[in-house]
């Protein structure tokens, strides 16, 4: 009987290593320690031993129950991991280079240029406003001081409609509309800070350069002490965010029958730095936008007192601003529905900067 | 324009000055200089030379072997001009030097070798005359620089024309030239105007029959003329700045117009006597100096001699009274017309001419009577046996208003926002010609007539001259005090956007801008007809005239368009279209967004389903709330005349889904299949949003019940719905469709409707009684319980 025990070790021994999956090792665990296994036999034998001897034997059979289920449940650790690592030597090692959902959508470029332009007038305290694209001769050109026979109304600029209304040449056309929505909030003490993004028209052959259907964004501010000297801080503090760096500006004088004084604004060529290449034709400047003071006469028309309040606007070509942007060079793009240029502006929320500055 | 720094030279001493700085300066201060020009850099080592003796080429009868003198030494010539003499002076470019058309180097010309070039003017860059080489009136010493004799160095700029439309005083010279008197703080030299003074009797009788079309007219008479080409100098600068010499009288007549601004005519003085200024009681032809025949409507000013038309008043002279050779006596006008009146006739006739161009930026009617002194003056100058053989007449018939602007110190500080002093500010007033009475910060400034005619007319104005020559650049810049305030949200920009961020982002749709009007050509080819709406007038081509009514059919010609992108793509814009006029006939602009979804396979179903999936998608996300749809008959007669449907929320239209009428589903593709929707963003906007209402998660356990449903050929899923929301229920959590089946007219469907309760575990029994009640209901709309 005692040499019982060390027989049943040396048997399960011999099998344990030859289970060789979970499978085998569970029947292992049936034969050797099962209801009818060969430890309950030993149990059952143990009724023949004599009692004195009975404890000492009893331990044995417990001594080997204990290691056949310790070596049990080591197998069966071992032979997951087996199976693991046989899982993991089988499996495929995923190319993460294949080009997934080609399908991307896509936002017009004008779409994110205009959202990054909006949040940063938002940050500065900015409202953003709708305006039509049809309006009429008043809102385009009387309000603004466009005297009747101003060639700016002439056929061969404005389309005009058969409602005896006409597609807005200009945002200045939403001028007139936003100053006289926050007049009353303007003469109770607020400011008017405003951004209108449109879409313009203008009578024009359409080839690379020339679009007769394009993003403007109109821009004004209306307080008490507006200043020429304000009008320039904000342009180039506002430029400097929009193009993400540090930006020199310049005015001309340009003639705009809505401002007085009126501007022409030119940036430090972006490609060269100002040194003269063939994107500035060689002077270092770009024009970008004009601006100026608002006309007395505009201020007046939309009964706001020329004398108490002063105010500067501008203007941004956003489908200029784009095409610089992204570097488009066929303004055709735009308009043309053509899912394969437009296609590539993909799912952006934004653009960073390529060069971003660290400071705060 | 093209302006010659020689020439301001005349009327300002820029000794000392660094012109090009100068020259930045005005582009900072007065309008953008667009190119500056180097004149005569080009040419060098140009000297007199003197031709020695001339002999014919042994083998070409074009050429000639000449010896020039060039002062150093002789220098053996081969030239092909045809005017060469003994004795002549000629202009000699030598070896070692250059003309703009290249370096001069010793060359061997067919055998002979030769040491140099006699040029013409043309080869040196001066003008283009090319008949022979120059005939030199000189008695300089032969070896002298040819830039001693003539201006051949000179610095032109180009300043753009468009920056100076509303500057008239600037289409001169003598206009710019104040202005680089002001910049440089010099002073600006007066005009020399010849003496008009005439004994006899004589004096051209004119008559103005449209006073208001003309502010003056102001003419007289010279005779005894008897040089016709102009001298080198002012050929020179009028070359420079872009005009070529005609004969003295026509080049005397440009010289002065780039000199001042003022155009003015010579007619031939045999074919005047007695001018009328006004218009032609009927269409008439008239030929003008140009040799082309052009019709004249009623509204052109003319000129007439009589009742014979000699000229277009303001734009072009007429063939028969022209200038020619032997005209010895001149009637010169020099006149004010109005400026819009000529813009419109110059349009109207399509023709654009150096005057006209300047008559539509208002010309000070002041001028005149300079431009006749000045007409005398060079005249004379260049022919001296030239006399005046009139009385001046001026017909001043109409006037500008003198202006007079008042304003104080203070005014000027809160607009410019520094301080520039009086004494800065009067002497840039002063420098551009204004007059200045000041008194304990008050200024009365008077406006100067050359730019009282529209340019400066209120105080602001007055700002811009002094700013302008303070220079923008020495701005102290600062920010406004105005604090910033929070901008509210615009709820239904960001809807927009937000619809547009799902359409691309959860739907991978394309977005896309189109034009506002529709084409007519492209709609043809899928069969949509362009429906009556307001048109643009003037627009090129006329199939292009009409605005849209939707976004629909600009974006199917988009998609069908797009057939080799992809299999299967989504386009969409957010843009505006004219839902017909308002009782005022006014266009009625809707905000709309348009949505075409495409797919060449051709499942047409599926397809629609995506639209519907997206149109709940954009309505849940931004509103809370569940579409609705509704069929409807097709508003386009290309949409489907059984899928078209209208979207509602809360039971209002928000817009329309359809799917392509076959007809133009078969001129679009074979077998692709392509779906639309448009909502209006306007009503869209107007919905209010639900709140998100928050519902505890209850923690008892939930039943469900399947129901298999047989359904009528016509029963809608939303008639079953009603079924089991007219009940009312709070237990009803949810309800899913998990299977339908649809065979030969056959359909069935399989709703699982899941019950739970706050309080308490549901009894089957509680259950049964709510099923029985829905499958009532449905009974009562023809479905049954499938056997």
């Amino acid at each position: 009987m005692f040499e019982k025990p060390a027989e049943l070790k040396k048997l399960f021994e011999e099998k344990v290593n030859q289970a060789a999956a979970s499978a085998d090792v569970e029947q292992l665990r049936i034969e050797f320690l099962g209801k009818k296994g060969h430890v309950a036999e030993l149990m059952q034998e143990l009724r023949n031993v004599p009692n004195e001897l009975k404890k000492e034997a009893g331990q044995k059979i417990n001594e080997v129950k204990q290691f056949i289920e310790g070596a049990i449940a080591e197998r069966i650790e071992e032979i997951k991991k087996l199976e693991e690592q046989k899982l993991i030597d089988s499996a495929e090692s995923y190319d993460e280079s294949m080009p997934i959902n080609a399908d991307l959508g896509s936002y017009h470029p004008i779409t994110l240029v205009r959202r990054e332009v909006e949040s940063i007038f938002q940050s500065m305290g900015f409202t953003v406003e709708d305006y039509s694209e049809i309006t009429d001769d008043y809102n385009c050109f009387e309000a603004l001081n466009i005297p009747k026979h101003h060639p700016a109304r002439d056929m061969q600029d404005t389309y005009y409609l058969s409602s005896n209304q006409l597609l807005k040449t200009h945002t200045s056309a939403a001028q007139n509309t936003i100053l006289r929505k926050y007049k009353a909030s303007l003469e109770s003490g607020k400011p008017i800070r405003a951004i209108f993004p449109g879409r313009c028209f203008r009578n024009e052959k359409i080839d690379a350069c020339h679009e007769n259907t394009f993003f403007q964004m109109e821009g004004i501010m209306v307080d008490e002490e507006i200043s020429i000297s304000n009008l320039i801080y904000f342009m180039k503090t506002m430029l400097s965010e929009v193009f993400q760096r540090d930006i020199t500006v310049r005015l001309r004088p340009g003639f705009f029958p809505f401002v007085e004084p009126g501007f022409e604004l030119d940036i430090s060529c972006l490609i060269c730095g100002g040194k003269g290449c063939p994107s500035c034709k060689d002077s270092g400047w770009l024009e970008l936008c004009p601006c100026g003071m608002i006309h007395p006469n505009v201020l007046t028309a939309a009964g706001i007192d020329p004398e108490k309040y002063t105010g500067f606007a501008f203007g941004l070509g956003m489908t200029r601003l784009a095409m610089m942007r992204y570097g488009v060079k066929d303004i055709r793009v735009f308009n043309s529905g053509n899912l394969k240029a437009l296609s590539q502006f993909t799912e952006k929320s934004f653009t960073r900067p390529e060069n971003e500055s660290k400071e705060a | 324009m093209f302006v010659s720094i020689n020439w301001i030279k005349d009327y300002v001493d820029l000794d000392g000055i660094d012109i090009k700085k100068l020259i930045n300066s005005f582009t900072l201060a007065t309008a953008e200089v667009e190119d500056i020009f180097e004149k005569g850099a080009d040419v060098q080592k140009v000297v007199v030379g003197e031709i020695l003796s001339v002999e014919n080429h042994p083998n070409s009868k074009k050429l000639h072997l000449l010896k020039v003198d060039a002062g150093f030494k002789v220098c053996d010539i081969v030239c092909g001009a045809p005017n060469v003499r003994v004795g002549q002076k000629v202009a000699l470019a030598l070896a070692g030097g250059r003309v703009p058309g290249g370096e001069i180097n010793i060359a061997t010309v067919a055998g002979y070798q030769s040491e140099g070039m006699c040029c013409s003017e043309k080869e040196l860059g001066i003008s283009d005359e090319h008949n022979g080489i120059m005939d030199l009136e000189t008695d300089a010493p032969n070896g002298t620089d040819i830039k001693a004799l003539y201006p051949i160095d000179d610095i032109v700029f180009e300043v753009d024309n468009k920056s100076l439309t509303n500057r008239p005083d600037l289409w001169g010279h003598y206009g710019i030239a104040r202005e680089f008197a002001a910049l440089t703080g010099r002073e600006l030299k007066s005009l020399k105007l010849g003496d008009l003074s005439y004994d006899g009797d004589e004096q051209i009788d004119v008559t103005v029959g449209r006073e208001d079309l003309v502010y003056r007219y102001s003419c007289i008479k010279m005779e005894n003329i008897t040089k016709n080409v102009s001298p080198l100098d002012m050929r020179i600068r009028l070359y420079y700045c872009g005009m070529r010499g005609i004969n003295l009288l026509a080049d005397v007549t440009n010289y002065i117009m780039l000199e001042i601004g003022q155009p003015t005519h010579a007619f031939n003085a045999n074919k005047i006597d007695n001018i009328v200024v006004s218009t032609p009681k009927e269409k008439m032809n008239f030929k003008t100096l140009d040799n082309v025949e052009r019709v004249i409507d009623e509204d052109t000013l003319m000129i007439y001699n009589g009742n014979e038309p000699v000229a277009i008043a303001g734009i072009m002279g007429g063939l028969d009274s022209e200038i020619v050779e032997d005209t010895g006596a001149v009637v010169l006008e020099s006149a004010s017309f109005d400026g819009i009146s000529v813009r419109k006739s110059s349009s109207r006739l399509g023709h654009r001419t150096d005057a006209s161009a300047r008559y539509e930026k208002m010309l000070d009617p002041e001028l005149t009577l300079d431009a006749v002194g000045r007409f005398v003056e060079i005249v004379k100058s260049i022919d001296p046996a030239a006399r005046v053989a009139s009385k001046l007449t001026d017909k001043y018939v109409r006037r500008y208003a003198p202006i007079s602007l008042s304003f104080n110190k203070k005014y000027v500080d809160k607009y410019t926002g520094i301080d520039i002093s009086d004494e800065q500010i009067m002497k840039t007033l002063t420098a551009l010609g204004f007059g200045v009475e000041y008194k304990d910060g008050d200024y009365t400034v008077s406006v100067p007539s050359w730019r009282a005619t529209k340019d400066v007319t209120i105080k602001a104005d007055i700002i811009e001259e002094i700013t302008r020559i303070y220079g923008y650049d020495n701005f102290a810049i600062s920010t406004t005090r105005s604090p910033l305030k929070p901008v509210a949200v615009d709820y239904s920009k960001a809807e927009d956007e937000e619809a547009k961020d799902i359409l691309v982002k959860k739907y991978n749709l394309h977005e896309v801008n189109s034009y506002v009007w529709c084409d007519g050509r492209k709609y043809k080819k899928l069969g949509i007809d362009v429906e009556d709406n307001v048109k643009v007038l003037n627009i090129e081509n006329s199939d292009n005239g009409i605005l849209r009514n939707s976004m629909m059919p600009t974006l199917l010609v988009m998609a069908n368009e797009n057939k080799d992108f992809a299999e299967k793509y989504g386009l969409f814009e957010i843009g505006r279209v004219v839902d017909g006029t308002d009782e005022n006939g006014r266009a009625n602009e809707k905000k709309r967004l348009g949505v075409v979804l495409y797919d060449k396979s051709g499942d047409e179903k599926s397809l629609y389903f995506k639209a519907v999936e997206m149109i709940n998608c954009i309505i849940g996300e931004t509103k809370q709330k569940k579409a609705g749809y509704s069929k409807i008959a097709p508003e386009h007669n290309w949409q489907h005349p059984k899928n078209t449907a209208e979207i509602l929320i809360d039971g209002k239209k928000v817009g329309v889904l359809c799917a392509l009428h076959p007809a133009n589903r078969a001129k679009f593709d074979k077998t692709a299949a392509a779906v639309a929707f448009e909502i209006d963003m306007n009503s869209f906007n107007e919905i209010n949003a639900a709140s998100i209402s928050f519902r505890e998660p209850s923690a008892q356990q939930s039943t469900y019940y399947d129901l298999s449903l047989v359904l009528g050929e016509n029963t809608k899923f939303s008639e079953l719905e009603a079924c089991w929301e007219k009940l009312g229920l709070a237990e009803l959590e949810s309800v899913k469709v998990i299977d339908t089946y649809e065979k030969a007219g056959f359909r069935s469907i399989t709703v699982r409707l899941v019950f739970i309760a706050m309080d308490r575990t549901l009894e089957m029994d509680e259950v049964q009684g709510w099923i029985d009640s829905i499958l009532a209901n449905l009974n009562a709309i023809g479905v049954s319980i499938r056997a």
